[in-house]
């Protein structure tokens, strides 16, 4: 067997692919967080009750409705996508002239607002989400046995975020938000109605959050503290990739997911620390992070 | 008192409680006789929120409703407070029941890092201190108090029972997946002990950051590598409930076996009959169990619908009932000047309820009661809600729990 640091191989390589999965909540999360915070300069504090609310619109679907899994994907995140559209047109579209503060403030209020309901509502155990049976199981890789569930985590992740990306960088609608963010009086006198064009890009955010919580539903128990534990890490993600850095988030986000596997092999105790040591790190360096472009 | 969920600061804390004296202040007339105050303080909205949290509120109201506080003339009022699992909140917390809100028992308590913290300040102030949520068997060892009490279950008897079972059906190989904190770390060296003591051994064990992990492949999929035939998992509440999930998605379950060494009916809810069925676990308390903890499900669940009660609630419940009777046998003037009497009372009386039938108290501060080594039902055996457990084996008090010499609790000796 092949001695890696004092570690067989085939463990290493099993934990740096269960890096990437964990990697492509990170990227899907970090994505939605850069999207707004670039178009809107908006720090989304609700991005991680959002992402829950995704899992629970899922559980919902199933529960009460008998939708399963798949149509969940696309249904979940347009409901959840619905509901941040409202919030941005009636709360949080005031605060765009202020400092960023209160709207870290404002959504961090609301994160706590809809966390209590659905605690209120659904306790706090947890409540069980399956796996869709033509997702079952599990491949023997040689290294390591990957339950096939994980493997289309990593896969979906991946065509959403890089599907995101091309939507603002490569096409005329990316281009046009860009310009708006640049110079929204500007943009606004060639016709484009930005303040709905940014009330879409907050739904779209939203959506991706939502997205991402209903690929969570399965492998953790759908719960309303599911977010909480997610949000601190995502954000010292985008801070590392470089805030309102698109393709900075995505890569950060896989990367320190593998950054993250790797601690939990040689010093467990750390995994929880270890991104923001990076964090620490990359800001002393570079303090416009990884992929941000000078102010 | 839920916004002030990720404060840290002890100032906002100590408001945080303010509402819950209001009520207290407001009313003068039934201030006149002597009132009793018992404070459960638990976690309301955090992780183990439904194997305690207001579920155990009820259950000690209950408690006041079934001795029949009113109709004996007795004054006594049951408040609540959200821990949030911190050590230092609760302890500000306690401070302000203790010195200004006249506080008289600290009930329920869960994780053990708050419990053990609570530990000096209930007996600087000479409080009775009745701990049914923590799980640390230092509680009633070596950091033990002759305020205290330590009600229904605790690592020692839950290392016995369950991971006795399994070392008995030949797993004598364990690795161990811990949240990195008082109780994981306790759980891990009793269990650890036991299983050597057994003949078995231990191959390795991954401790992990507590609270906030909710991943835990890694983990496992070390665990898997280890080739040990046992995951013994020291966690608990929602940590439970993904772990044993997540084993499931990697296979873990057919090649080794798993170790639930503290699992609450709630988290059987939680991960559902279809992962859960077959999995072995202790409580000292099942709501089917007899026709006592029938009788007694059936009055508080009205009043906690969703949240069919544990061995933690019905502690709460026993808990504030044996102690409703000490203070009538005693005197409330008697009971509220001296918490160490109290307990010394306590500990003289025999206990007997419906949820745990008959029991005493150690004079280390142990509430001798049987464990019960359940089996979790399959999907196909359950018949209707929350018929969850099969009773397997049942360690009678005298043998479930650690004897006093080993315990080395400090005041004992002296």
């Amino acid at each position: 067997m092949i001695m890696i640091f004092g570690i067989p191989g085939p463990l290493l390589f099993g934990q740096l692919l269960l890096g990437l999965i964990n990697g492509a909540f990170y990227a899907m999360l970090s994505l939605g967080l850069a999207v707004i915070f670039g178009m809107l300069n908006i720090i989304n504090f609700a991005h991680g009750s959002l992402f829950m609310m995704g899992a629970f619109a899922a559980w919902m679907l199933l529960n009460y409705v008998g939708i399963g899994y798949f149509p969940a994907l696309i249904l979940a995140p347009l409901l959840v996508g619905i509901f941040g559209i409202v919030l941005e047109k009636t709360i949080i579209s005031r605060l765009y002239k202020l400092d960023h503060l209160y709207g870290l403030l404002l959504t961090f209020g609301l994160a706590l607002v809809i966390e209590g309901l659905f605690r209120n509502g659904y306790g706090s155990s947890g409540l069980p989400y399956r796996i869709p049976d033509i997702l079952q199981g599990a491949v023997n890789l040689g290294f390591m046995y990957m339950p096939i569930y994980r493997g289309w985590v990593v896969v979906a992740a991946l065509v959403v975020c890089i599907s995101t990306w091309a939507i603002i960088e490569k096409t005329s609608l990316g281009a046009t938000l860009r310009a708006a963010t640049e110079n929204a009086p500007l943009v606004q006198a060639f016709g484009v109605n930005v303040p709905r064009l940014i009330t879409l890009t907050y739904g779209g955010g939203v959506a991706l959050a939502a997205f991402a919580g209903v690929l969570a539903a399965p492998i953790y128990s759908v719960n309303p503290n599911m977010g909480t534990n997610f949000i601190n890490t995502v954000f010292a993600v985008v801070v590392i990739g470089g805030m309102g850095s698109i393709m900075g988030s995505i890569l950060t986000g896989f990367g320190l997911g593998v950054v993250e596997g790797l601690t939990k092999v040689f010093y467990p105790q750390a995994s929880a620390t270890v991104v923001f040591v990076v964090m620490v790190i990359v800001l002393l360096v570079r303090p416009r992070g990884l992929f941000g472009k000078a102010a | 008192m839920f916004l002030t969920r990720r404060s840290a600061l002890k100032t906002v804390a100590a408001a945080t409680t303010l509402p819950l004296v209001g009520p207290a202040l407001v009313r003068p007339a039934r201030a006149q006789a002597p009132s009793i105050k018992i404070g459960v303080l638990n976690d309301l909205s955090g992780p183990y929120a439904n194997t305690g949290g207001t579920t155990s509120v009820v259950c000690a109201k209950q408690a006041l409703e079934d001795f029949g506080v009113a109709t004996k003339g007795m004054n006594v009022e049951v408040i609540s407070a959200d821990h949030q699992n911190k050590p230092d909140l609760a302890v500000s917390i306690t401070r302000q029941w203790f010195d200004r809100d006249g506080v008289d028992v600290l009930m329920d308590v869960p994780t053990s890092s708050v419990a053990l913290a609570l530990q000096s300040v209930a007996r600087e102030k000479n409080k009775v201190y009745l701990n049914v949520g923590a799980a640390s068997s230092a509680l009633t060892g070596e950091q033990c108090s002759p305020n205290f009490i330590s009600w229904c279950y605790d690592t020692y008897m839950l290392s016995k029972s369950t991971g006795g079972a399994m070392v008995k059906a030949g797993g004598d190989s364990w690795y161990f997946l811990t949240a990195d904190y008082a109780f994981g770390k306790q759980l891990q060296d009793d269990t650890s002990k036991l299983v050597k003591a057994a003949g078995g051994k231990v191959l390795g064990s991954a401790p992990y950051p507590f609270p906030g992990t909710t991943d835990f492949s890694s983990f496992l999929v070390q665990a898997q590598s280890s080739g040990a035939k046992v995951l013994g998992l020291c966690n608990a509440g929602g940590d439970t409930v993904n772990s044993i999930k997540q084993a499931h998605e990697f296979g873990l379950n057919a090649s080794m076996k798993i170790a639930a060494l503290l699992m609450f009916i709630n988290d059987v809810h939680a991960l559902g009959l279809e992962t859960a069925g077959g999995l072995s676990l202790t409580e000292s308390f099942y709501w089917d169990l007899n026709e006592g903890t029938r009788a007694f499900t059936k009055r508080v669940l009205p009043k906690t619908p969703n949240n069919y009660p544990n061995m933690i609630h019905a502690g709460c419940y026993s808990a504030t009932l044996h102690y409703l009777k000490t203070v009538a046998d005693m005197g409330v003037a008697e009971a509220k000047k001296d918490g160490v009497a109290t307990i010394n009372r306590m500990k003289a009386m025999p206990v007997e309820d419906e949820c745990f039938g008959k029991s005493k108290i150690r004079e280390d501060g142990r509430n001798m009661v049987a464990a019960y080594l359940f089996e979790v039902k399959t999907a196909a055996e359950s018949k209707g809600p929350w018929d969850y457990y099969k009773l397997k084996v049942t360690t009678p008090a005298d043998e479930a729990w650690r004897p006093l010499a080993d315990g080395h609790c400090p005041f004992i000796k002296a």
